[in-house]
């Protein structure tokens, strides 16, 4: 079903103005996300970061893994690859470092980034990889039917934890941390301009970056837990967050409906995996060795 | 594909020279040889020196070697680096390889050009890490869920290994298929004579890149006349989408049974409908012959030296070596089955091509198997005696 909608002449006709609209393909619209699903609201940011950033887009690559965040690459006009599930990650960090001139990010959910793929976030993280990875946390495995995840708090019910998840779930922002990510972010879609702002300060970041977006499943992680619709879970952000820019990560972790740490973590500098190589190999090399990506900054 | 761009090779990868190296470090030099800049690799007996060697040779080069964390993370590191712009490499053995199979196939469907070495060893699972196989035929061909057409070859020497290594990346950007080359631990290990020729001497086939506006090209347009689309790389202003779900030209998902229909069709018709511009297949006195052996990689070479006994014995015996393993010459081995015998085909696997031979003789000779499981090679008094037992 298409709905067929011209956003452009809506706006026009409306006398709107939808800044966000010229980064999206308007030909893919209509979305597949639910009413009250977060993830829109985390591309509306990641939209405004792009026009904040100054960045060239047709230097810029968004990557997705799979799932319902993983659907984002397809939606935004820049050059967009949507993987396999999990290993968004490895297929950016080839992309970086054969065109070291893109800014290359990574979008994708929960499930896809600390479950299949949580082995190359922690890898990644470690080597300082010059890319940005927003990571959509909705609690659950939303495309396949609201299955538990790794991030899904313990008590709430999922569809293969129909008895109440007595997991422990994932402190991303610690795992980012203690990785070596060089920033480490958390923010709500509540926190609409904070979260911009975060990923306008990823994207101008030169390192790993790694930017957790809590957002609401209303249809399989709310409903599931009668605990309302997406404005409901909006609420329950604005009322239980605190911000605590600088917070010890390793105190960060999310409880059922607890109260909620958001902020800038980390902002540190350490060389990317490709400065290191450079640097070693015009160390120990010298002239044998001709820096890789030189040439890519010319043209 | 008619009008592919053939360039010389850029002689900062070419070792032009004689060498004695074994035939890890020959595919190596044949990936330089060829243009490969960059490579994501995990290590795994027997392959890892083609990596070991790789790593060693491109900072001199220019160019990229990252070891990654599995080989999951290496089979699709070395996809965002060809859309970065770069000629690539994947590097494996058996259980690497079966790894590996769910981003094979999203080399198909995205139409990734990239080329596959697999050093086989004894399976299944661990198996044997240190003996020769010839196992993962099959799996290369049907591993990957879903339909797709592969492309493989099997070297018998060090010097086929760069030779070939060559072609494999030169198909690879033609077909926009991944292409393998199929090695085995015997053929990966051995040390022998590798004449490199000057740069000058080597073709090396450009990859497809668009000369059409933005406006104009569509990531996956093709015509009945030429089923592979033109290429770009992020950063050049496309804007593409590429994605593993089904897709329409424009590579938007189109999750429809006609989108279905079209898509795969073209992804197996253009290596199907091309086979005869791909196969490969060295015959030697087959014309004549009563029995012909089919043979590949290292089990060739033990198999020339049982034909020579029979031919000493007064046997009519001809030689047909699969160079190229798929797709499968069937056209040429159904020919053969008219004036032949029988066939015999040896291999290191517990019968995986002696059907297909089967299969293109439909009947109209004899054919027979030498399955070996591996860890050696066979005996060539085996062969002879098949040879000799046909020919009766």
């Amino acid at each position: 079903m298409s709905l067929d909608l011209d956003l452009a002449s809506l706006e026009q006709e409306h006398g709107l103005e939808n800044s966000v609209l010229p980064f999206l393909r308007q030909d893919r619209i209509p979305h597949i996300w639910c009413p009250g699903c977060g993830i829109g609201t985390t591309v509306n940011c990641f939209c405004r970061a792009l026009g904040d950033s100054g960045l060239d887009l047709d230097q810029v690559a968004i990557v997705s893994g799979i799932g319902c965040t993983g659907r984002t690459a397809g939606y935004l006009n820049l050059d967009s690859f949507h993987t396999t599930h999990g290993r968004a990650i490895p297929f950016a960090t080839g992309l970086k470092l054969a065109n070291p001139r893109l800014k290359v990010v990574v979008y994708s959910g929960d499930g896809d980034l600390s479950a299949i793929g949580g082995n190359h976030l922690m890898h990644a993280a470690r080597r300082n990889m010059d890319i940005m990875v927003v990571c959509v946390n909705n609690f659950t495995y939303g495309m396949t039917g609201g299955q538990v995840a790794p991030t899904t708090p313990t008590g709430p019910t999922q569809t293969t934890m129909p008895f109440g998840n007595f997991e422990s779930p994932f402190n991303l922002p610690f795992l980012a941390d203690a990785c070596g990510a060089v920033y480490v972010a958390r923010w709500t879609v509540y926190h609409v301009r904070q979260l911009a702002k975060a990923m306008r300060e990823g994207l101008q970041k030169k390192g790993f970056v790694f930017i957790e977006a809590l957002a609401p499943c209303p249809t399989l992680y709310s409903r599931r837990n009668r605990l309302g619709d997406g404005v409901d879970q909006v609420k329950y952000y604005k009322e239980r967050s605190s911000v605590r820019n600088g917070a010890d990560t390793k105190e960060v972790g999310l409880t059922f409906q607890g109260d909620i740490v958001v902020g800038k973590f980390v902002d540190r500098e350490r060389p990317t995996w490709m400065d290191s190589m450079n640097n070693h190999y015009n160390k120990v090399l010298g002239d044998t060795f001709t820096t890789y990506g030189a040439a890519h900054d010319q043209d | 594909m008619e009008t592919e761009a053939i360039l010389q090779a850029d002689p900062k990868g070419v070792l032009t020279g004689v060498h004695f190296i074994d035939g890890d470090h020959a595919a190596c030099e044949g990936a330089l040889a060829a243009g490969c800049r960059f490579v994501a690799g995990y290590p795994i007996t027997p392959s890892t020196e083609i990596v070991e060697r790789f790593a060693y040779r491109i900072p001199a080069v220019g160019g990229v070697f990252i070891q990654m964390e599995d080989e999951l993370a290496a089979s699709m590191t070395i996809q965002g680096a060809v859309w970065g712009g770069q000629k690539v490499m994947n590097v494996t053995s058996g259980p690497g390889l079966s790894l590996m199979m769910e981003h094979l196939g999203y080399a198909f469907i995205t139409e990734t050009p990239c080329v596959w070495v697999d050093v086989q060893r004894g399976g299944p699972s661990t198996g044997l890490p240190t003996g020769p196989a010839q196992a993962d035929l099959m799996q290369i061909k049907w591993g990957s869920h879903g339909d797709f057409e592969v492309i493989a070859l099997c070297p018998n020497s060090p010097q086929e290994c760069f030779d070939l290594m060559i072609r494999a990346f030169n198909l690879t950007e033609t077909w926009r298929v991944p292409v393998f080359l199929m090695m085995d631990e015997v053929v990966g290990h051995m040390t022998e004579r590798v004449d490199i020729p000057p740069a000058a001497e080597i073709e090396v086939v450009e990859r497809k890149w668009t000369r059409k506006s933005p406006a104009e090209y569509r990531a996956y347009g093709t015509t009945p006349e030429d089923m592979v689309p033109e290429m770009i790389k992020a950063g050049d202003g496309y804007r593409v989408h590429v994605t593993g779900l089904t897709h329409d030209d424009r590579g938007y998902p189109d999750l429809t049974p006609a989108a279905q229909d079209k898509l795969v069709k073209r992804l197996v018709n253009k290596i199907r409908l091309n086979a005869d511009r791909i196969v490969d297949i060295r015959e030697d006195q087959v014309e004549g012959a009563d029995v012909v052996v089919v043979s590949f990689g290292i089990t060739s070479r033990v198999a020339l030296a049982a034909i020579e006994a029979a031919r000493a014995l007064g046997v009519k015996v001809g030689s047909a070596r699969l160079v190229v393993i798929w797709p499968f010459p069937t056209t040429r081995i159904r020919e053969i089955a008219r004036t032949a015998k029988a066939f015999i085909v040896p291999e290191l696997n517990m019968g995986q091509i002696a059907p297909e031979v089967e299969r293109a003789v439909a009947g109209a000779a004899r054919v027979v198997g030498l399955p070996h499981a591996g860890g050696t090679v066979h005996e060539v008094e085996t062969i002879l005696d098949a040879i000799m037992e046909a020919a009766r």
